[in-house]
């Protein structure tokens, strides 16, 4: 094995290791495909996992009731020639795509579409600029989030990183994200539970960019 | 929230502790399950380095607090954060609450944050008419509950998921089953609706920036994003030792924090935030932000030679998860606010002696915190000082001055043990226990047989054991310790023999005296340096090779804590370091220096396990000696699982708190039990005193054994 292939098997491995869905793709439109496909055939327990179908408040419950009827799928901060690509495989499949004004899907989106920055082999963490208020909102309210990685940007430890990091952090306002698996709890008894407030999935591809 | 008001009510509160059997085997279970998942976490890792720069950096980090502050201070103004400095808790508070009139807010989101527990932020919020909603799942369901954490990073661990369906149930007003993935849901809907109505977040921060005037939160749940993403105003609430100079600093400190926490090699969600972001529901869609400070003591305790050292703290609670005590009380019973054991010790500095006198008292001296703290603590030290300064500033009580003032008189201390031993008489039936304790005694300490005074102490056999060597390969002064020479002679004249037949000439200083734990254990630090005088003068280690000792205990208290004492006073410095480095635990000599074999031994294959004392397996990182003796002495070694867990001794601690001290012992005799083997063997007659106490009393068949006596046995002398 290669050094390289060498990290993206780290890579993988520590990011499987805490239940994320880890595939490659050979192109950003082979990333959108698999979205959108993950996005159609995510139908039936749509409700269940979002926590829609527990007996809730009403008030909790009335927040459940906004949600669109449509699927939803939030790509925001795509490259502008990237997004017709997207948008009509959204289009064949009924399924919503929006890039901002997530406010007001509060609710809950069914797919968060981000193109992320770096990875991190050692812990299989995912790097992303979030200070656009749109592209934090997709990976945070979003019940499965798609992270696109160009595997170009993997890099061993987060410290292999602290340069890029300072420049993000030196350009104010900003808001970085590591992430690193999905949403998680074990505050209950300590039985581990995907999906508390965040994502109930990460699904990352990593892009043979090079 | 520990709050009783004497010593007495508080045992009283441990006492049901003890008794909530879900608490006991939920803390259990996570006691042996964190073991394994810390060691994978940091496998392949080289920790005691990583976690020694992690000390330095936070020393050097604490020595320019001041700076630190101003440097963040003015970066993060120029990136249009206002930034505060409250001197107190009531003072943070205000500050808080007048942040959110000023801004019309009336509904507050809160991600998880020890500090603002340390404050009581949320009564304060809510006396003022705010609506306050705790998002962490675990600090969520104690809010609802109106209860404390009970530990910093999982704060429900306490309950049971019928607890928490009770709860929601209520809460939602439908009834909620006892299924947890079903719960976790139901409250992701429930905040959810939280998140949205809300006009303010606070959170709290594990790193501040000086160099970026950024903040670093990490949380699993991904609230802390929400809380910092939604509300048009986010206030962080955070502790000036959370300021660090650089991002590397705090990308070192986020390698332990969560392997140390939870054995996760990272939390889920790190969020880095530099200045007010982007937030389409603020006026001008730019979030309002402040970042109050909280000083609550840090400042005058960063510049304190003694104990600026907790500052170091990264509030990873891994103290709590190896401690044998908070395992068996919870963190109710071992912190007001901040638990295990750096908890009993900020509560000294941030809630009060009122609030720390009683839980201070209740460390067991084990070590186990102090090997595992992700900033290199020396956590039992440092509880033992505070219990030290307490008494200082409210009088020592009669027992313990008694027992300092007893102690600094050797020759009275001695005479005193003497005497006991014609005291016992009516109570041992002539049996090597104290058959029948005296009234008073009998209720709480009847967990386990304690054993009779010998008829004759070491001391005063020397005479006629002491061996002439001719040409001594090896010079050797015996320390025996109070409960070898006095109760347990037998294990110092085995090791005697043994030595001398190897070549060793050794001595035994009668002027020594008690190591001087148990004065440390009552806090009686005067006593506890006289006793430490006494022995250096007593044992001139330029005589000898190795000052030799069989109980762990002592050797740990004479190499470790004598340095601490004495090694910054000119006139013992130089003999007190020669001193320590020449204290050599028995298993160490044996094996290592005087080299013993095998072929010296009789094979009966005997199925033996191992108890690791903790003085010597953490005191003086001695493991495996030991059991390497065990296995040339013939044995057949099995490993318990809970080799390394303490034995509910502590000396002094099993007297005070005898419940919890019979509880832990209890544990471990099951797991020894379960090894199925014959015998217990161990270094330290503190730790042959429990056991074999305990399994006397139980009328167990595993017999207990120190290691001398049973190398002594199993010779074949030629
Ligand atoms: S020394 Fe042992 S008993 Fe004391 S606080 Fe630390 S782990 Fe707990
Ligand atoms: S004292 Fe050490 S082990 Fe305890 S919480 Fe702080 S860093 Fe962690």
């Amino acid at each position: 094995m290669s050094g390289l292939e060498a990290l993206y098997d780290t890579f993988t491995q520590k990011a499987e290791l805490v239940s994320a869905v880890v595939s490659r793709v050979d192109s950003p439109e082979a990333a959108f495909r698999y979205a959108v496909d993950v996005c159609d055939r995510k139908d039936a327990c749509q409700l269940l996992v979002s926590g829609c179908a527990e007996p809730l408040s009403p008030n909790a419950d009335g927040l459940c009731e906004a949600k669109a009827a449509q699927k939803v799928m939030a790509a925001p901060g795509l490259p502008a020639d990237q997004l017709p690509a997207l948008k009509a495989l959204c289009d064949e499949k009924g399924i919503a795509l929006i890039e901002d004004g997530l406010l007001d899907h509060l609710a809950g989106i069914d797919i968060g579409f981000t193109v992320v920055d770096f990875g991190i082999a050692e812990t299989g963490s995912l790097v992303l600029d979030s200070s656009s208020e749109a592209v934090r909102l997709a990976t945070m309210i979003s019940e499965i989030h798609i992270a696109l990685l160009p595997m170009s940007k993997i890099f061993e430890t987060a410290y292999d990183l602290e340069d890029a990091l300072q420049d993000f952090m030196a350009s104010v306002p900003n808001y970085t994200a590591f992430i690193t698996g999905a949403s998680r709890t074990a505050d209950i008894e300590r039985v581990l539970a995907l999906g508390v407030h965040g994502p109930l999935e990460l699904h990352i591809l990593l892009w043979e960019d090079i | 929230m520990q709050e009783a008001k004497n010593l007495n009510a508080y045992k009283g509160e441990v006492d049901k502790a003890l008794s909530n059997s879900f608490l006991r085997t939920a803390m259990d279970n996570f006691a042996v399950a964190y073991r394994t998942g810390r060691a994978n976490a940091f496998a392949g890792m080289d920790v005691e380095t990583l976690i020694a720069e992690i000390a330095d950096a936070k020393d050097a980090a604490i020595a320019r607090m001041d700076d630190l502050f101003e440097q963040f201070k003015s970066k993060a103004e120029a990136a249009g954060i206002q930034v505060h400095l409250a001197a107190t808790a009531e003072e943070a508070n205000r500050i808080i609450a007048d942040i959110a009139k000023e801004n019309d807010a009336k509904k507050v989101v809160k991600a998880k944050s020890m500090t603002a527990e340390e404050t009581l932020l949320n009564h304060h919020l809510e006396a003022e008419g705010l609506e306050v909603t705790e998002t962490d799942l675990g600090e969520w369901i104690i809010q609802l509950r109106h209860e404390g954490p009970t530990h910093m990073v999982m704060p429900a661990i306490h309950l049971s998921r019928h607890q928490v369906a009770d709860l929601f149930t209520d809460v939602t007003g439908q009834k909620q089953d006892a299924e947890i993935e079903r719960l976790v849901k139901v409250a992701r809907r429930e905040l959810r609706q939280k998140y949205v109505e809300a006009d303010m977040g606070v959170s709290g921060a594990n790193f501040a920036i000086a160099e970026s005037g950024t903040i670093g939160l990490t949380t699993n749940e991904g609230n802390a994003r929400l809380v910092t993403t939604l509300p048009r105003i986010h206030v962080a609430l955070v502790g000036l030792e959370k300021l660090t100079p650089t991002l590397h600093d705090a990308l070192r400190v986020l390698r332990a924090l969560p392997r140390n926490a939870t054995g996760q090699q990272i939390t889920s969600y790190v969020t880095w935030i530099t200045g007010p972001n982007e937030c389409r529901s603020a006026p001008e869609n730019k979030k309002v932000m402040h970042i109050v400070f909280l000083d609550n003591g840090r400042r005058a305790l960063a510049k304190d030679p003694v104990f600026s050292e907790v500052l170091r703290c990264v509030r990873c609670g891994a103290c709590a998860n190896v401690c044998p005590v908070y395992r068996m009380v919870g963190g109710h019973q071992y912190g007001h606010i901040y638990i295990g054991a750096i908890g009993l010790i900020l509560t000294y500095f941030f809630h009060g002696r009122e609030k720390a006198r009683n839980i201070v008292q209740n460390c067991i001296n084990c070590e186990a915190c102090k090997a595992i703290c992700a900033a290199g603590i020396d956590l039992p030290g440092i509880i033992k000082k505070v219990h030290g300064r307490i008494q200082d500033e409210e009088g020592h009580p009669a027992t313990s001055a008694l027992l300092g003032m007893v102690l600094r008189n050797r020759t009275l201390f001695h005479s005193l043990l003497k005497a006991g031993r014609a005291a016992q008489k009516p109570v041992t039936d002539d049996t090597r226990y104290i058959r029948h304790l005296p009234q008073i005694f009998a209720r709480d300490h009847g967990f386990r047989a304690l054993p009779a005074i010998a008829d004759k102490a070491f001391r005063d056999r020397w005479e006629s054991l002491r061996r002439p060597v001719e040409n001594p390969k090896h010079r050797v002064a015996l320390f025996a310790g109070c409960v070898q020479d006095f109760v347990y002679p037998e294990h110092l004249e085995a090791a005697v023999d043994l030595m001398a037949d190897h070549g060793a000439a050794v001595d035994f200083p009668m002027k020594q005296s008690c190591c001087g734990l148990p004065v440390k254990m009552m806090g009686e630090k005067e006593a506890e340096r006289a006793v430490a005088v006494q022995n250096l003068t007593a044992i001139d280690p330029n005589k000898y090779d190795h000052i030799v000792t069989l109980c762990a205990s002592c050797a740990s208290h004479l190499k470790n804590a004598y340095v601490d004492l004495l090694g910054d006073d000119p006139q013992w410095e130089e003999k007190v370091r020669a001193f320590a480095d020449k204290v050599t635990p028995f298993s160490v000599l044996v094996n290592d220096v005087l080299g013993v074999e095998a072929d010296e031994f009789k094979d009966y294959k005997i199925k033996a396990t191992f108890h690791a004392p903790c003085h010597l397996c953490r005191g003086v990182k001695v493991t495996e000696q030991p059991k390497e003796l065990i296995r040339k002495a013939g044995y057949e070694f099995i490993p318990a699982d809970e080799e390394q867990t303490c034995c509910g001794f502590g000396g002094t601690y099993s007297a005070k708190f005898p419940h919890i001290s019979a509880e832990i012992l209890a544990r471990k005799l099951d797991d020894f039990e379960k090894t199925g083997a014959d015998v217990i063997i161990t270094e330290c007659p503190g730790c042959v005193m429990q056991l074999r106490g305990g399994m006397e009393k139980r009328g167990g068949r595993v017999r207990v054994k120190h290691l001398a006596e049973v190398l002594g046995e199993e010779r074949v002398k030629t």
